[in-house]
């Protein structure tokens, strides 16, 4: 029987697989959108397990508001990933250090 | 049972959100010719929202199952935003058209995250707020990447996109533990929820850490504040003064909203939070800011210790703290409206006023605007009688009501070695013999405007009764 904390420590260790992979990668800005993309389907989970186990419908509707925003956010971040590319011909995080936070 | 929601409190969005698709269709057809008309076409968009807003004033409530509310808190942001981003519109023109950026694009992205703003302002659920939210950040993550042939606009565009994106998925996932330990996701349910005593409080501060988090990224609070200096550095100016202005009024709204309204019986959880978030920024951003000669890098770590003084209201968690928090957003909004408006000013083709050093001997060449740099270099500084002395005072005595005295402490010592970072800028301006020339090539009506905003922040100064009244009546 799986119950409802097994989901949420499935969950809590993709978020925290895609936390570490965005602060730990320094390579490839691809592998930061992936990344990121992984964070907002932890949440997802989280979102569903809390709504199927609770029998309220808000959780998954909210989840689908989710995915769609997501599918936005990469049309959005890939576009700028292009105009980076075309700037600077590199999408090595290591090497885009030209304003130094 | 199906009841047609009351559209009228909606009225401000869609109006905004018609006239939005009316932009979007002109610049389709008419292209780069018609800027100039899309340009007219979003200043009265702001400018008839705004007419609105004033004119539904007073009643309010929830509406669209209870997921949108509108109360006097939400019409006072939403007059402040419209107005912000008409100066901000205003101001940015000359720029713009001197960059070849003028294009029909930034209007429409402009627009649309203006409604995102006014969406999170009125926000009573976490869904409409998330939606709300990522409405104005992706707008915003691409009109910083307008400027396509920039290198460092692309660049901070992609920092300002990831640490935009990760802060959303920590809010989220905020909002799901909370989600999950109350049952609900409407604010007032929530609040309900952990009144009752329902959920299990040490899962609910869990939660409440992410939510912090999320919203500390949003607003640039340090430690999470990388982003901020290099966004504002890397977008072209105008781009800069859309971020820095605006989405602050909006992020208030959200704090207050998730942490104010919804989490009110959990503050000695958030609390201590916001006190090592506020007291950070303010150490950091008043100390780095000393050592840059950028000055628009100089102005976004004063932004930084901005919001731990804003925070400081909010933390203390009192009606007073609030109203004090909001009355200090507003300021701020007007005082970077004008330091960003001066160095758009000052900038012309193929010249950027960005350094420190371009202001040199600005008082020779241009007495009135250098004497207008004064009085918002003066007012940030938070020295009387300028509004943001007013301000700072306010959330400083906020504190101290809860008794946290060294927060008071910290953040006095912090703004006496901020001072010196702003009054550098006026030392340049009138004791050092000029090194660029300064010719001013914008319009006569934004000069005006930029006179008006410094001269508002002197009358506000001298006059704040009237302004923190109303953020007092907001939250009584």
């Amino acid at each position: 029987m799986i119950v409802l904390s097994d989901y949420l420590i499935l969950a809590a260790l993709l978020f925290s697989l895609a936390v570490a992979g965005i602060f730990l990668n320094r390579k490839n800005i691809i592998i930061l959108l992936m990344c990121i993309e992984l964070m907002l389907l932890a949440v997802n989970l989280n979102f569903i397990a809390f709504s199927h186990f609770s029998g309220d419908p808000a959780g998954q509707v909210f989840v689908f508001f989710i995915l769609t925003v997501a599918a936005a956010e990469a049309a959005i971040g890939l576009a700028i990933l292009v105009l980076l590319f075309r700037n600077l011909s590199t999408i090595n995080v290591s090497e885009i250090n030209s304003l130094k936070g | 049972m199906f009841q047609v929601p009351n559209m009228l409190f909606a009225l401000p969005e869609m109006l905004m959100l018609g006239m939005a698709c009316v932009i979007l269709l002109v610049v389709a057809f008419a292209g780069e010719r018609g800027t100039d008309w899309v340009y007219g076409l979003s200043q009265l968009t702001l400018l008839s929202t705004a007419v609105v807003v004033v004119w539904f004033i007073g009643d309010g409530g929830l509406t669209f199952s209870d997921t949108y509310i509108k109360d006097s808190l939400s019409d006072l942001l939403k007059l402040f935003i419209c107005i912000v981003n008409m100066l901000v519109l205003l101001y940015s023109m000359a720029y713009l058209k001197a960059r070849k950026l003028m294009q029909g694009e930034f209007f429409v992205l402009a627009v649309f995250s203006t409604l995102g703003m006014l969406i999170m302002v009125s926000a009573y659920h976490m869904l409409t707020l998330y939606l709300g939210l990522e409405l104005m950040s992706l707008c915003l993550y691409a009109m910083v990447a307008m400027h396509r042939d920039s290198a460092v606009a692309t660049e901070a565009a992609m920092k300002y996109f990831i640490l935009g994106s990760i802060a959303s998925g920590m809010l989220l996932y905020g909002m799901s533990i909370i989600y999950g330990v109350t049952g609900s996701l409407a604010i007032n349910e929530i609040a309900q929820a952990v009144a009752t005593g329902s959920g299990d409080e040490t899962i609910l501060s869990f939660g409440i850490v992410f939510l912090v988090i999320g919203v500390g990224f949003k607003f640039g609070a340090v430690p999470f504040h990388m982003w901020l200096p290099d966004v504002y550095h890397g977008a072209p100016t105008a781009m800069t003064l859309f971020i820095a202005a605006a989405p602050k009024i909006a992020a208030f709204a959200m704090i207050i909203r998730l942490l104010a309204e919804g989490l009110i019986d959990l503050q000695h959880h958030w609390q201590d939070m916001l006190v090592m978030l506020a007291v950070l920024s303010m150490i950091i951003g008043n100390v780095v800011a000393i050592a840059q000669s950028n000055l628009k890098r100089m102005l976004a770590y004063s932004t930084i210790s901005h919001v731990g003084f804003l925070l400081m209201g909010v933390l203390s968690g009192t009606q007073e703290g609030f109203s004090a928090a909001l009355f200090y957003t507003l300021i701020y909004a007007l005082m970077t409206l004008g330091a960003f408006g001066m160095i758009l000013l000052l900038s012309r083709q193929g010249f950027e006023a960005e350094n420190i050093d371009d202001f040199k001997g600005l008082s020779e060449r241009q007495p009135w605007f250098a004497l207008m740099m004064l009085i918002l270099m003066f007012s940030m500084a938070g020295i009387p009688p300028l509004a943001g002395f007013y301000a700072k005072l306010t959330v400083i005595k906020a504190v101290i009501d809860v008794d946290l005295l060294w927060v008071a402490l910290v953040a006095v010592v912090t703004s006496v070695i901020g001072a010196f970072y702003y009054l550098r800028v006026i030392k340049v301006m009138y004791f050092d013999k000029p090194v660029v020339e300064h010719k001013l090539e914008a319009g006569s009506a934004m000069q005006i405007m930029l006179s008006a905003n410094a001269l508002m922040v002197l009358g506000l100064g001298i006059l704040p009764g009237t302004l923190m009244k109303i953020c007092t009546i907001v939250f009584a």
